[in-house]
């Protein structure tokens, strides 16, 4: 078997009782969350008493401290929404590939749907928020393969090494393009530049309501193919030989990343690392079943993109640092640690 | 001939004893830096002729020899002439210091603009820039130091019993990635004229080039280019992996080291003068080694290749489309189909990258 994207469940004890112990992370994971989107909708440049914020979630905008609060939270909402989706996505990738390193980050699918987008405003007059998730989608399906299909060629197939390679040759090519569909057009410059980092700060409900099917259907399909992915974990031969349909299975739950990930894309921008680091964490706390494993990483990726943004803003107040580039330095690190920890012949 | 022994049949297949292959090689090898060699001059003297008014070779020669033609003097000698020689001594420093990165770490995709080097100094030009207000010697100053700042961290970061290459690789992905983060956040605070200054720099540009960008990068490769040629066999043998370079009395950790060194100040210095030229680095060792085959070290080639496509790549950048492009943008986005090139390659070659 090559590289497996599988620690080994930590804690004996876990393992005698894993239904207990996930339980009990699960009710950790729920209230960390709900003290995160507590923050995000309080903590900002403007200080806002608890009663202001009260009267806002009823639908109240008196006053500033109420109409900041009002704004607050559909990007809170977004912000959650986003960190659940590329979770989900980094852990299917991480297990469609069978590799720890994949995410839609460092395999370039991110800028993918971001050269897509970018093309779309330059050449085809694109504004909607529902045009924008199509072409995003186009985009990083197409980046997706790509990146797959260089990073397996030659010997030994698919190795986390020629992944990432792939992934970040391809995305120097793809920032290239983007620069080369931009610059004679230096109306829309500013537009695309800024949409480049990552963030969740324009939330609007409208752009939610829009991508809201899109992340349904991707998350379902990812769910839906929870069983395939731990079958696949055994090895393909394995797995066909178990009676899934190996092909098929891949396919469809890499289907169901890629919506997701060019969907996120298309209303944030890229965000990286959220999809390398959160699944990586929730294996260590409920192990490798990945129908347990991808609900939990929607939960801690929700978790880890509200918390970045509340920090964009608590450190760089009166401004704020956008999320997309909090995520690249917490996440950073932890690449080079999994880099580290794994043994030289698996990579 | 007696007996047909293992060996004879050996250099019967490969049509000859060993010194006529040898010489064969050696033919090839002088035909291919040759034919580089010619290409390079004509392309760097139609540079120096077509512009917005063009000048008869005559013209040309006759400046670059030092006379005085009217007109021809400034615009060519001290406009046009900076710019050229720029994009050769850039490019020969990108195909240096990519082929060796390339060689090391026996890898195509491993070039330094993919593994930190790049982003590191163009983080620390942007800072520079934007924060610092800087320019001309000072954003250069900013820019190799980073650049050698960050490849001595991936190098530290990837130790453990030893550094492998592909740690060192991966490692440098990761280290690229959060300091293109922390350029674009620089970017998106900069006031609207840093931002411009930033941008052409962040792209890879030869535009306004003069003679004292051009000086120190002429001053690096002549003092580096030779140690790295120097090492170049042992670079070749590193090819065979560590455990056989060492059997064959290659010291690995120093190799590596003195060659890490030698290439990282090569694009670091090409990089403060122009910009991460996208890809050059990337692109030069394969396309050398390509046309080269197997008949010796691939450095000089590359390092040949990679002016060649720096001057042409600037050529259409300027003259081939409406728009005027930085020479970055053209051959950056040359990047992409040649990935494409490699998959159609390998699948039909079947062979490893």
């Amino acid at each position: 078997m090559t590289a497996t994207a599988a620690p080994p469940v930590p804690g004996a004890a876990r393992r005698r009782h894993p239904a207990r112990g996930r339980s009990l992370w699960l009710l950790v994971l729920l209230g960390v969350l709900g003290a995160i989107a507590a923050a995000s909708v309080t903590v900002g440049s403007r200080e806002v008493e608890w009663s202001d914020v009260l009267a806002a979630l009823t639908g109240s905008a008196e006053g500033f401290d109420q109409a900041a609060v009002a704004k607050r939270i559909p990007r809170t909402l977004l912000a959650l929404l986003a960190g659940a989706a590329l979770a989900v996505s980094g852990a299917v990738m991480q297990g469609v590939t069978r590799n720890p390193l994949a995410d839609p980050g460092i395999l370039g699918v991110n800028m993918g749907a971001s050269l897509a987008v970018a093309s779309g405003i330059a050449y085809f007059g694109l504004a909607s928020a529902t045009g924008f998730v199509w072409v995003a989608i186009a985009g990083a399906g197409a980046t997706s393969v790509f990146v797959y299909v260089i990073g397996s060629l030659g010997r030994g197939g698919a190795s986390p090494l020629k992944l990432a390679l792939a992934g970040a040759a391809t995305s120097a090519a793809l920032a290239s393009s983007i620069s080369a569909v931009v610059l004679p057009r230096g109306d829309i410059a500013e537009g695309v530049r800024s949409w480049q980092i990552g963030g969740v700060g324009g939330a609007t409900f409208d752009g939610i309501t829009q991508v809201l099917p899109f992340l349904a259907a991707g998350l379902a399909v990812a769910l839906l193919s929870a069983r395939g992915l731990n079958l696949l974990a055994l090895g393909d031969d394995l797995a066909a030989g178990l009676g899934e349909r190996v092909a098929v299975t891949r396919t469809t739950a890499a289907f169901g990343a890629v919506v997701l990930c060019g969907a996120t894309t298309a209303v944030t921008g890229p965000i990286g690392f959220v999809g390398l680091v959160v699944p990586h964490v929730c294996r260590l706390l409920v192990g490798v079943d990945h129908r347990w494993l991808l609900p939990f990483s929607a939960l801690g990726g929700a978790a880890l993109l509200t918390a970045a943004d509340v920090m964009g803003r608590i450190v760089a107040r009166p401004g704020e640092i956008d999320v997309g580039i909090v995520t690249a330095l917490i996440g950073g690190p932890f690449f080079i640690y999994i880099v580290r920890r794994q043994k030289v012949r698996d990579l | 001939m007696t007996a047909p022994t293992a060996e004879s049949s050996v250099s019967a297949r490969t049509s000859g004893p060993v010194g006529v292959v040898r010489r064969r090689r050696v033919r090839r090898r002088r035909t291919v830096i040759t034919a580089l060699t010619t290409l390079i001059v004509l392309v760097f003297l139609v540079t120096l002729m077509v512009g917005r008014t063009f000048y008869p070779p005559g013209d040309v020669v006759g400046v670059i020899l030092g006379q005085d033609v009217p007109g021809a003097s400034f615009t060519v000698g001290r406009l046009r002439l900076p710019r050229a020689v720029l994009a050769v001594a850039a490019g020969l420093c990108f195909g240096l210091a990519g082929v060796t990165f390339q060689t090391m770490l026996r890898n195509p995709l491993a070039s330094p603009d993919i593994i930190g080097i790049s982003s590191g100094a163009s983080a620390a030009a942007t800072f520079a820039i934007v924060v610092l207000s800087l320019d001309g010697t000072g954003v250069s100053v900013f820019a190799i130091a980073a650049g050698l700042a960050v490849s001595l961290i991936v190098y530290v970061l990837s130790f453990k019993r030893g550094v492998t290459g592909t740690r060192l690789i991966l490692i440098g992905i990761g280290i690229a990635a959060m300091l293109d983060s922390v350029t674009s956040y620089i970017l998106d605070r900069a006031a609207q004229w840093d931002l411009q200054e930033a941008m052409r720099w962040l792209t890879g540009s030869l535009n306004g080039a003069g003679w004292d960008e051009t000086v120190p990068v002429i001053a690096a490769l002549a003092a580096i280019g030779p140690v790295l040629l120097y090492k170049s066999r042992d670079l070749a043998v590193l090819r065979l992996g560590d455990e056989t370079a060492s059997a064959l009395g290659i010291r690995v950790d120093r190799t590596r080291l003195v060659a890490t060194t030698g290439a990282v100040g090569l694009i670091a210095f090409a990089i403060a003068a122009t910009g991460p030229i996208a890809f050059v680095a990337f692109l030069s060792g394969p396309i050398a080694a390509r046309i080269l085959g197997p008949n010796g070290s691939p450095l000089v080639p590359s390092a040949l290749v990679g002016a060649l496509l720096v001057l042409i790549a600037d050529l259409c950048g300027q003259f081939a489309f409406g728009t005027r492009y930085p020479v970055g943008v053209v051959t950056g986005v040359l990047g992409a189909p040649y990935l494409v090139y490699l998959i159609v390659r390998t699948s039909r070659a079947g062979t490893s990258l």
